[in-house]
């Protein structure tokens, strides 16, 4: 019944390399918080020589919490805490968040919330990305790659800025919508910015794409087979760079999805080059939604009108009415009204599939949240794929996952 | 491929053990501990639920029997479906759970964390150990009888202990976490404030 997992190359290697030389084995630690570690991780290394032959990731420096925390607070006023999850896309963990929520709640938000989330979580998916792409660059020694991407990421976080009124933590989506809607000219701005975006970002890939050095550290290194990435439950552009078109928005479109035109990036091989050019395409498809969005931006309310217990009432409304003084009072109190059940939400985010499990006794308190991160389970193949492998090849192996410890950690 | 709709059937007529379990969304069934290998297996090889997303438990409250269950979360990356799979830990002091190991390699990690913050335990993993807490750490944070602010505990290393003489002291919290309380209570205890007053600026946390 059990399937065995191997990597034959590397296992060969491994094997042949301790033939040769009949060194002795040292112990490494990396991390945790060495710089191509991406946030605090320690790797646990066996060395034999420079081959690596045991590599133990140990998590869990974050100490945060989140479930608990959840489990303990209203909906509403969990969403801060989903900002520090993905801390490089906020706003797509925001919107998956919202919609979990909703979906427990039996809740439809109109066409223009739906656009209006679209919108967001493509640019949270170009920013991290970018941010990716540029710390990706460092790692592998490419520095102008980081300035370049980071001026780009700027300009989003000034967008941002505008629409939440805040740079990174957003938390800009509540239970039936959003906390406000865009503001005056922000559409035509996020247009100009996706016009001025394509050229530049051509100009980033350039820079890697036929490096010779970039080609040398990612070809053929760390390589993932399809039927390994499926085992190991990765998602996002670590699944596809090995050749699987799975994608949520295609698949099991969420937010109005099925309305936009896009491909989905796949790879063919499953190294660290195949993952690097799925994240590239993902950024200008991202800027095709973009731009569809704004296109056919709907009209009509941005939060559920028909939602009492569960969307605050507008501000005019709780200085004339005694009722809505006395909803909204309840609802800050009380939390949204909820329903008993359970209910299982699943979101593409930039770093894969960010999944919210959430058991409801009824009320404005979850019983049990799980959050299924997707950089935990895209972490978990890492001993698989760094042993055999060269230490120095590590740091591309990591900086290719694209991992955030936030959200692996909890 | 079946379709997903099909799945329902499917497992009603090969476990008849196995009920439908109430969800807002998609299919979900529970069903005897001492099947649920054969029911992942089932739906992994015969119905295309190919993706282990996450395995995790529950804590029904400290007086519930039975007090755990575990969830196994299925997708199938050729026709996208979505199936939950629940049993019930048999145990309420000590629950357990077969590992899936075997079938998903990507169930090691899902299960160590599990174990971690719940306490279940996997028969037959390969290698459970804490994986966000500390080797040695004595208590699993996420069961309901654990408070929000924590337990005082000791450094892990012992040998660090002993040359520091240190101890690991909560952060100071003022009071907090602040937190709302819902459900049938008058308003002004269920308003957010303070959970475990006991402590703050001026009287030091009991030990």
């Amino acid at each position: 019944m059990a399937t065995q997992f191997t990597f034959p190359d590397n296992a060969a290697k491994a094997a042949a390399a301790e033939q040769e030389f009949q060194t002795e084995k040292m112990s490494l630690s990396m991390g945790p918080s060495h710089p191509s570690t991406h946030g605090v991780l320690r790797l646990q290394m066996e060395l034999d020589g420079e081959v690596l032959t045991k590599c133990d990731p140990v998590l869990g420096y974050l100490h945060r919490g989140d479930e608990k925390i959840a489990e303990n607070m209203t909906y509403n006023q969990f969403v801060p805490y989903t900002d520090r999850l993905d801390y490089l896309a906020p706003l797509a963990n925001n919107v998956a968040y919202a919609i979990a929520v909703e979906r427990l709640a039996n809740l439809e938000v109109p066409p223009r919330c739906q656009a209006i989330r679209v919108i967001v979580s493509e640019l949270a998916r170009i920013s991290s990305h970018l941010m990716g792409l540029g710390a990706y660059g460092i790692d592998v020694g490419a520095w102008t790659v980081f300035l370049y991407s980071f001026t780009e990421r700027e300009k989003l976080y000034r967008l941002f800025e505008e629409l939440t009124g805040a740079r990174f933590t957003t938390s800009y989506t509540r239970i039936g919508g959003l906390t406000r809607d865009v503001p005056e000219g922000w559409t035509q701005k996020v247009d100009a910015f996706c016009d001025q975006f394509l050229p530049i970002l051509e100009e980033i890939l350039a820079l890697l794409t036929r490096n010779k050095i970039f080609l040398d550290r990612t070809v053929d290194v760390g390589v993932i087979s399809k039927e390994d990435a499926i085992a190991y439950g990765l998602t996002g552009p670590n699944l596809r760079g090995s050749g699987v078109a799975l994608d949520l928005r295609k698949d099991r479109p969420y937010s109005g999805y099925e309305n936009y035109e896009f491909d989905v990036a796949v790879g063919t091989k499953g190294d660290c080059y195949d993952r690097y050019l799925v994240r590239g395409e993902e950024m200008r498809q991202s800027v095709r939604i973009v731009k569809q969005a704004i296109k056919n931006f709907p009209g009509g309310a941005w939060y559920a009108t028909d939602a009492v217990r569960i969307v605050q009432p507008r501000k005019d409304k709780i200085l004339t009415s005694m009722e809505e003084l006395i909803n909204n009072f309840m609802l800050v109190t009380e939390g949204p009204l909820i329903p008993s059940g359970e209910v299982y939400f699943e979101a593409e985010n930039p770093k894969g599939i960010l999944g919210f499990y959430i058991v409801s006794k009824g009320g404005g308190v979850p019983w049990r949240m799980k959050i299924r991160s997707p950089s935990f389970c895209n972490l978990s193949i890492l001993p698989k794929l760094c042993t055999g492998s060269m230490v120095s090849d590590v740091v591309s192996i990591l900086g290719s996952l694209d991992f955030v410890m936030g959200e692996c950690d909890r | 491929m079946t379709a997903p709709a099909d799945v329902t059937q499917a497992i009603a007529t090969k476990f008849p053990n196995a009920t439908a379990r109430l969800s807002s969304d998609h299919p979900a069934f529970n069903v005897p501990m001492s099947e649920v290998l054969l029911v992942l297996k089932s739906l992994r090889d015969e119905q295309g639920y190919d993706f282990l997303m996450d395995i995790t438990g529950i804590d029904w409250g400290v007086d519930a029997t039975p007090r755990f269950t575990t969830v196994w979360h299925l997708h199938s990356s050729s026709h996208h479906g979505y199936v939950r799979i629940a049993a019930n830990c048999e145990s309420d002091t000590a629950p357990s759970a077969p590992t899936a190991c075997g079938l998903w390699a990507g169930a090691n990690w899902h299960e160590r964390e599990t174990w971690d913050l719940l306490g279940i335990t996997f028969t037959g993993h390969p290698d459970l150990r804490r994986i966000l807490m500390w080797d040695g750490y004595p208590y699993h944070p996420l069961r309901k009888d654990f408070p929000l602010a924590g337990i005082e505990t000791e450094l892990p290393d012992e040998e660090v202990a002993e040359e520091t003489k240190a101890k690991v002291i909560a952060a100071p919290m003022v009071g907090g976490p602040f937190v709302a309380s819902a459900g049938e209570m008058n308003l002004t205890e269920a308003e957010p404030r303070a959970k475990d007053e006991s402590w703050n600026e001026r009287s030091e946390k009991p030990e």
